[in-house]
């Protein structure tokens, strides 16, 4: 059983409007590791995660999580698989109009018949987990960006889950915000036995934290590694991407006719 | 197939329409889920009183005090029309069944429908827009039933409530121009609407409409919020949308209520 | 917003909306007065029923004792058969003569109760057959045009 990925993905393809998103991804995610999903924005990332959590369903293929296998659920099932996930959403995703303290009761009360006093014990744990204990009267619109992630964090492991998808948890964070909640997702994995899988185009954070990475572009895995691998990798995609560059197998200009041609044509016409 | 200015003309026709069909049949699955996953809503019934305090009690002060202004205005105007034919002590007639019957019920829904379903749609939209609906979902819990359906049920509850509060302070202010600033005899005026204004036929009539209102605004409104574009432009698009459709929603069904319940009567 | 001044509002605004609905009930519209009573039914038949219409007051010596419940036509005596339910509380003669009346020239129109002097009252579902029919203003003005012009030409 333990031997076997947490997740797994065979051969997955996923359509939206008939434009193809996802074309044949294979991933495994071990139990009680780190996984990163990197690419650029728009390239399918986002997507893979909403298969895993099931809020879409793959056009063709498999995805299996826990042993079972996501797009023949039904909704009972969907939902039974779902408490045992947690989700980090991109800005939190944060209750607006109920406090910390009742974003992270927020499931306890929802899905058990615990006592009140139990659940308050163990909403403290979890807002201490991420250092926010003293943090709970206050309402989402109080809280920084960086704080706003870490109780949301909170309320993701409020269950204890297996599995936690992290849906670009650095984006527009301050550097101390930024590598507190780096920290955060490696320490809370480890601690609570949980596999993670963190989608991110923020390179550096998520190399320092990650046990592998699944390079995707243009709805392929390009390339696939341990972060030491990634590192010392000689594919130009992969290179580009960690050092930034701006022009490479990723082309600066949006594909378009040659400009000469255009400006002749153009000329012509205006004509 | 030659794409000319007709064909095009014609296939965009035909796109418009279908889309439009398409997206009522939608909203009438959408209703369905509602009523159906309506359980949590009304087991846990401190979901929808949060609610009914939002749309309700929040549209409170308007509903009052458009009542009693347009049942002043119903006292001036009806009492100079009525006095012309020497029947002035009629007023307490034309008020009353003018509110029960009609202004009451739509009035009130117009001002609700600006009020509460444009707010509703805000907040739902803003909650897709957020992703605090899709985190819901994630959390195993379903955004209909712990989000849509409350508000549905809160708006079909306020509605009739508002509705009644709205005649009641309209008649009140027809009473006020009339007996008390114009003079008209306060006996004649209680006693010729006593003798004219049915309960069963006039005034129970109109709160039936204002439930059928009340429906229509809320699974308009809750629907508009649930569909919109997660984008600061696609939620007050949606929030126009719910105010400008439920409006003449409103008034077509006032018509056809009004034909079915007063036909002959 | 806690719980308790939430439910303390929605309770204020419910009872609110509860007593604004027993104010059109009672003090605007006729629950207080009618249907409340029981009630007899009693039919009669006019040649002509003029503007009555159904839930017009029936009315002796100007008071309401009852409603016009249905108005049909009779087929077979070519007749306005009205039927109307009167308050229990009063009993009518059986000469009692029907007749439609207006109040004010163009008010509305109701059925008054001529009382009669017969010992026998009427009872549930009987039938009153002395009636007056409604007066329609037209024939009223052609018939003084006519004795006026009759008048002239002597």
């Amino acid at each position: 059983m333990s031997s076997e990925p947490l997740v797994k993905l065979t051969d997955v393809n996923f359509t939206y409007d008939r434009r193809p998103v996802l074309q044949g991804i294979n991933m495994e995610i071990p139990r009680g590791k780190v996984v990163a999903i990197m690419g650029l924005s728009g390239c399918g990332k986002t997507t893979t995660l909403r298969l895993i959590g099931g809020q879409l369903k793959a056009t063709s293929g498999e995805v299996k999580v826990n042993g079972q296998v996501v797009n023949d659920l039904d909704n009972d099932g969907l939902y039974a698989l779902r408490r045992r996930m947690g989700m980090l959403f991109q800005f939190g995703a944060l209750f607006t109009d109920m406090s910390v303290y009742d974003n992270v009761a927020f499931q306890m009360r929802e899905h058990t018949d615990l006592p009140n006093e139990l659940i308050h014990d163990l909403v403290m744990m979890k807002l201490h987990a991420v250092g926010l204990r003293g943090a709970q009267k206050l309402m989402p619109s109080e809280l920084s960006g960086g704080m706003a992630r870490r109780v949301a964090l909170a309320r993701a492991i409020a269950l204890d889950p297996l599995l936690i998808l992290y849906d670009e948890p650095f984006a527009g964070l301050d550097p101390i915000s930024l590598s507190v909640v780096g920290k955060l997702i490696r320490t809370l994995n480890d601690a609570l036995g949980i596999s993670s899988v963190v989608v991110t185009h923020d390179i550096q954070e998520s190399l320092k934290i990650v046990d592998y990475v699944y390079f995707v572009s243009e709805g392929k895995i390009v390339a696939q590694g341990t972060a030491d691998e990634i590192k010392d990798s000689a594919e130009p995609y992969v290179h580009q991407f960690i050092w930034g560059e701006a022009d490479g197998p990723v082309s600066f200009h949006y594909p378009a006719r040659s400009f000469g041609e255009q400006i002749y044509k153009e000329a012509a016409r205006a004509r | 197939m030659p794409a000319n200015g007709l064909t095009r003309a014609l296939q965009g026709l035909g796109r418009r329409v279908t889309d439009r069909i398409w997206r009522l049949g939608f909203a009438a699955r959408f209703l369905m889920a509602t009523v159906m996953y309506s359980g949590t809503a009304l087991r846990r019934f401190n979901l929808t009183i949060r609610e009914i305090y939002f749309t309700g009690v929040l549209s409170l002060i308007i509903i009052l005090v458009s009542g009693l202004f347009v049942g002043m205005v119903l006292g001036l105007q009806g009492y100079d029309t009525l006095q012309r034919y020497g029947s002035s002590e009629a007023l307490g007639i034309l008020v009353a069944l003018s509110l029960v019957r009609e202004l009451g019920p739509v009035v009130a829904a117009l001002l609700f429908a600006s009020r509460a379903g444009s707010a509703i749609t805000a907040e739902i939209g803003l909650m897709k827009a957020t992703e605090q609906l899709s985190a819901m979902e994630m959390m195993a819990v379903d955004p209909i039933a712990r989000v849509v359906a409350p508000r549905f049920w809160a708006g079909v509850i306020s509605m009739p409530l508002l509705a009644m509060l709205f005649s009641a302070m309209g008649i009140f202010g027809g009473y006020l121009v009339g007996v008390q600033l114009i003079g008209v005899d306060e006996g004649s005026f209680w006693s010729q609407m006593q003798a004219s204004v049915d309960f069963r036929e006039d005034i129970m009539n109109g709160v039936i409409k204002s439930f059928v209102f009340g429906a229509i605004i809320s699974w308009i409104a809750v629907f508009e919020g649930y569909d919109c574009e997660p984008t600061a432009e696609g939620v007050s698009g949606a929030t126009t949308r719910t105010v400008v459709t439920s409006s003449l929603a409103i008034l077509a069904a006032d018509f056809i209520l009004t034909a079915l319940m007063f036909r002959g009567a | 917003m806690n719980r308790a001044t939430l439910d303390l509002w929605v309770g204020f605004f419910v009872a609110i909306g509860l007593a604004a609905l027993l104010f059109l009930a009672l003090k605007v519209g006729n629950l207080a007065s009618s249907n409340v009573g029981e009630t007899y039914q009693l039919q009669a038949e006019f040649d002509n029923i003029g503007g009555l219409k159904i839930r017009a007051p029936v009315k002796s010596a100007g008071v309401v004792v009852g409603r016009v419940a249905d108005i049909r036509f009779d087929p077979e005596s070519y007749k306005a058969a009205v039927s109307m339910k009167i308050d229990a509380r009063y009993k009518f003669p059986r000469d009692t003569i029907l007749t439609i009346n207006t109040s004010g020239i163009l008010g509305e129109q109701y059925v008054g109760f001529e009382v009669g002097g017969d010992t026998e009252m009427l009872k549930n579902g009987d039938t009153v057959k002395k009636t007056q029919s409604a007066v329609v203003l037209e024939k009223l003005i052609s018939q003084f045009m006519f004795n006026k012009a009759q008048d002239e030409s002597k």
